[in-house]
């Protein structure tokens, strides 16, 4: 999931500004001394990186051209066969197209949301750190906690939901919201959404801090309403938070797994199956470690060719703007 | 700069300690000569925990020099633990093995010994029981509880509903549906959410279809052509449209909580459910007063269908055995040896943790259902291993998976097969 949240204003920051503000030259010595200094502090997390996620997926790309069982030696290659079987399987195609649902899906229903939300709290108003708590909770819960809560509160005919329903006259569908094939992704989505909008909402909020108050005063001397000022100025300077935002999204829905486990083990009837609850089915459930193996080396081309399109024609536009707006404006 | 120079200090420390935390590894215990036994079990609570730290305990007095390191986990643990130690190549002396296309993938893999010679007075003791346990004539584990499965019912509310008898036949199964359903009862709990609960239908529907050599054949040659297989679908397909399953079962968990099937069974919400010899204890851990069902706890055995090739009283089951692994000392196999001798198996039966394969354990079986089930398995023609375990887990697994679908209305009977056959034609 979005495990790697750092401020968006931070990222900004760190690639904005040029690092032409270092003044000084310095001698050979003290430059030899500089790249010890930054070896020294980036060895121990080179290492680690290097061991715990380099190292695998090498060996990932090395498993997936071998038939394997989990245990024995590697002795079974098969070429690209894996890989071949992973892209016939319609479940792993149609899991393709589940997780491509849950990334559009959570952009669009956090998106407006969390905006609105976000615009909401970032006004002076009673019991606002409160409201704030509130939305964050279920972001700050583990996954697998909220996931039980909810697989208990959506049981069929038991649960929580279903009672509420039937003191008010309604029925839900009879084999459960988890359980029909037909309800069981948009449940999901729903749960996904109501845990993820936290975070969609306080990096919003974050981003409001950094919005000028001037602004909002000119604006309104001017005679702009709060829903003007809104759309024209707030939102647009939101832009940068916003995209960053997007992209932690995208890649977290991609790499999806803690919530459908729990919730529906990707079923009923493989409605729900993601990219990663297909590739731990296919290795740790039936042992054939190599065609999982396939499936993650797919996950991850797909994850980074995603990531790197967006970061060039999406983010680049965020590193590049202060500096050429300055110039524009002067 | 005092906080500067006290950051960077603080950094410098930091990233040592973090560099010698990387380098630093694990150093061997010291050998003395003397020999240790590690012995890997999921019996981790209370009086079977207890009763195997004794059998541990007498084991090493009655062998000096002879240490057994007992590792008691949760069962799902183990089996995670036990992927992980046999793809390291640290496995476990003495391990729980479940037989069948697993053991085989082990077997081929030469990560397990073959007991045939240093273990044969007890395999012949145990008789037909080691079949699930033996690839290629030789036997690999020695099963230590061995059971069936079969419908658990409540006897109250099959009484609520004017039900007398439990029934031995399909069309009296059908006809006990309808009178629940009549009574306002769910019938039948089952947990298609894990599939396997959903796939025991299937596996005894081509039980009471396909005779006994045509099912052989097929664990032997993955050739799953026999038109009974699809009529074992059929059969399926005919108790799915009658409509007799919780609501939500699609989703419904085997055994964990309240609304698992077990649980739906356990507090009265269903009246029966297909599962096997655990499912007492299931249900025990399930309720508040730890009784399960206590006294209205039935048991009957899969009905016979009308016109099936196959052995009407045949039984589907599976069970636990211990095996030794290929590295481990030759105590191990002693060890396992005692673990199924005529003391310990009594023990076991006496404490009800399973239904215990000596044969003379089994009149010490104190539980009323488990001694019933005991009498149907050593009464029954043959008992078939589960089909999942029988084939491995990728075959198996593909099967559940399109039997689960069937449950679901998305496969036909031949789907399954098609599936099966072509998950098996991959194994080739």
């Amino acid at each position: 999931m979005t495990h790697d949240v750092r401020s968006p204003e931070a990222v900004e920051r760190a690639t904005a500004r040029p690092a032409a503000s270092g003044p000084a030259r310095r001698g050979r010595s003290a430059s030899v001394r500089m790249r010890l200094e930054i070896l020294f502090f980036v060895g121990p997390a080179l290492l680690l990186f290097l061991f715990f996620v380099v190292w695998p997926i090498v060996k990932a790309v090395q498993f997936s051209f071998y038939r394997w069982k989990g245990f024995g030696p590697l002795v079974d290659f098969v070429g690209l066969k894996n890989y071949a079987l992973v892209l016939q399987n319609e479940v792993f195609t149609d899991a393709v197209v589940h997780n491509l649902v849950i990334v559009v899906m959570s952009i669009v229903l956090q998106l407006p949301l969390g905006l609105a939300i976000a615009l909401l709290l970032n006004r002076k108003m009673w019991g606002q750190g409160l409201l704030r708590t509130i939305i964050f909770v279920p972001y700050v819960l583990a996954e697998v906690i909220a996931g039980v809560v909810w697989f208990q509160l959506l049981q069929p005919q038991y649960g929580v939901v279903d009672t509420m329903l039937a003191s008010i006259g309604l029925e839900g569908p009879a084999q459960g919201w988890l359980g029909t094939p037909e309800y069981a992704l948009g449940t999901v989505i729903v749960v996904l959404t109501w845990k993820y909008l936290g975070l969609a909402v306080i990096l919003f909020l974050a981003g409001l801090q950094g919005v000028p108050d001037e602004l909002h005063e000119a604006a309104q001397i001017d005679g702009a309403s709060w829903w003007q000022v809104q759309r024209r100025i707030t939102i647009p300077l939101l832009g940068p938070t916003i995209r960053t935002w997007m992209f932690l999204s995208m890649i977290g829905s991609l790499q999806l797994f803690d919530m459908v486990w729990i919730l529906t083990k990707g079923g009923p009837a493989n409605a729900t199956t993601t990219m990663a609850t297909f590739l731990i089915t296919e290795g740790t459930k039936r042992h054939n470690y190599g065609t999982a193996a396939a499936a993650s080396v797919i996950l991850f081309v797909i994850a980074l060719v995603l990531a790197l399109t967006y970061q060039r024609f999406v983010l680049r536009r965020d590193v590049a703007e202060p500096t050429a707006r300055k110039k524009a404006t002067r | 700069m005092r906080p500067t120079r006290l950051a960077t200090t603080v950094a410098i420390a930091a990233s040592a300690a973090l560099l010698a935390g990387c380098s630093s590894s694990g150093d061997d215990p010291s050998a003395d000569g003397d020999v240790t036994i590690t012995w890997w079990h999921n019996s981790n609570t209370g009086e079977g925990k207890d009763f195997y730290d004794d059998v541990a305990a007498e084991f090493e007095a009655d062998h000096p020099g002879v240490t057994v390191e007992v590792s008691a986990m949760q069962h799902e643990d183990m089996l995670t633990k036990l992927d992980a130690a046999f793809q390291s190549g640290d496995a476990p002396s003495v391990y729980m093995e479940r037989g069948g296309g697993e053991l085989a993938d082990h077997v081929e893999a030469g990560l397990t010994k073959d007991l045939t010679d240093v273990a044969g007075d007890t395999i012949d003791k145990l008789g037909g029981s080691v079949a699930g346990w033996q690839v290629d004539g030789h036997t690999y584990g020695l099963p230590f509880s061995l059971g069936v499965v079969g419908f658990w019912y409540n006897k109250s509310l099959f009484a609520e509903a004017g039900i007398d008898t439990p029934p031995t036949t399909q069309a009296e199964l059908d006809d006990a549906v309808t009178k629940l359903k009549a009574a306002g009862i769910d019938p039948i709990s089952v947990g298609a959410g894990d599939k396997w609960p959903a796939a025991h239908y299937w596996y005894y529907y081509a039980m009471r279809e396909c005779s006994q050599d045509v099912l052989s054949d097929a664990v032997g040659t993955l050739d799953f052509s026999d038109p009974c297989f699809v009529r074992a679908g059929e059969d399926l397909e005919e108790l799915v449209g009658t409509e007799p399953f919780n609501p939500g079962f699609l989703s419904t968990p085997a055994q964990s909580g309240p609304t698992s099937a077990s649980g739906l069974l356990a507090t009265g919400k269903v009246a029966m459910e297909l599962a096997g010899h655990w499912e007492p204890g299931v249900m025990q851990g399930l309720t508040e007063d730890e009784q399960g069902l206590g006294d209205d706890t039935g048991w009957f055995p899969f009905p016979e269908i009308d016109g099936g090739e196959g052995a009407q009283d045949a039984a589907l089951g599976g069970g636990d055995a211990w095996a030794v692994s290929q590295d481990a000392p030759d105590e191990a196999v002693d060890f396992v040896q005692y673990l199924l001798s005529d003391d310990v198996q009594k023990r076991f039966a006496e404490l009800d943790m399973g239904l215990p394969t000596n044969a003379t354990a089994s009149q010490y079986v104190s539980d009323p259902s488990l001694a019933q089930l005991l009498e149907v398995r050593d009464s029954a023609p043959y008992v078939q291993l589960y089909f999942d375990t029988a084939f491995g887990p990728s075959v198996g697994g593909a099967m559940n998976d399109a039997i689960a679908l069937m449950f679901a209305g998305q496969a036909t009977p031949q789907d399954v097969v098609d599936a099966t056959q072509a998950a098996a034609d991959a194994e080739m």
